[in-house]
């Protein structure tokens, strides 16, 4: 039942991005690109985001379980460190050179875009790296391996 | 700051908008869990058991939205303007950044800032702000214009 609530979930998110124009890198560099002629339409799109899951997030921060009995797994942390900071700061770089976000990127991957490709291998590249660093740091300290931080 | 009102879509990207805020109140609600992308990738290369499932069934429904879409109406055109070297680099530093950053426009931009989350607003800013002088350099400054 978990995996066709996500199923559901991820299906409605391909869709919100697809109507909302985020699969399309243009658009996406035409909002970023303030400084020339200025798309607004992706503000809409998180603006639109925001008001609805801002209501399901109230409810769920009452809850300790989700309506199907799964733990709710929201992430509690709140300090500001450097690693979020520069890894927002780099995952901007990306975004905004090749007009792709993770979201996105998928959707258009499946619509068979060879530069999607490209971009979905290349980001997963990234992610396997950043885990093998994560690994082999930990294992240098000789620590217990840290639990990934925020969780989203 | 000039509008560029002949590809500003309000309808449809508010309409998208509001399903992708469905889609991850469907998330939170249902199975407990925060609608980040680059989080349930990320999940999926670090197998841990019970943690596969849920991420493979939402990723399969992302990439089966373009076929249902479809049927319905006609796909918006995909542009890309970034050469490959360009992809590739971008596809590093996305990959690499949200694994640091904890998350991509969708774990902060969209579920971090409907929980109102300090770190997910100060990480939507510097992305924000990131992509922004990134266009700004590759549009208005080395490209000459």
């Amino acid at each position: 039942m978990l995996n066709l609530t996500a199923l559901l979930s991820g299906l409605v998110f391909g869709l919100g991005l697809i109507l909302g124009g985020m699969t399309n890198p243009s658009k996406v560099i035409g909002f970023l690109d303030v400084a020339g002629l200025w798309d607004p339409s992706l503000a809409l799109v998180m603006g639109g985001a925001i008001a609805v899951a801002s209501v399901a997030f109230a409810v769920a921060g009452r809850r300790v379980r989700s309506l199907l009995g799964s733990p709710m797994q929201i992430p509690t942390k709140r300090d500001l460190d450097p690693r979020l900071i520069g890894g927002s700061l780099m995952f901007g770089a990306g975004w905004g050179l090749a007009g792709f976000c993770p979201g996105p990127s998928l959707v258009a991957l499946a619509q068979g875009l060879m530069p999607a490709l490209l971009f979905v291998v290349a980001m997963l590249v990234g992610m396997l790296g950043y885990e093998l660093w994560t690994q082999f740091n930990n294992s240098n300290r000789g620590a217990t391996p840290r639990p990934a931080t925020g969780a989203h | 700051m000039t509008i560029d009102w002949q590809h500003f879509t309000p309808w449809s990207s508010l309409g998208g908008g509001l399903l992708i805020g469905l889609a991850a109140s469907m998330l939170v609600l249902f199975n407990g869990r925060i609608a980040g992308i680059s989080g349930i990738i990320g999940g999926l290369l670090k197998p841990q058991a019970g943690e596969i499932g849920w991420r493979f069934a939402f990723v399969l429904g992302m990439l089966l939205a373009p076929a249902l879409y479809g049927l319905f109406a006609q796909l918006p055109t995909v542009e890309v303007a970034a050469l490959h070297w360009q992809i590739v680099i971008a596809g590093l530093l996305v990959g690499v950044g949200t694994r640091f950053g904890a998350g991509c426009t969708s774990g902060h931009g969209v579920c971090g800032i409907s929980r109102l989350s300090p770190r997910s607003i100060v990480a939507t800013g510097c992305f924000m702000a990131s992509g922004i002088v990134t266009v700004y350099l590759t549009h208005h400054v080395l490209s000459g214009s």
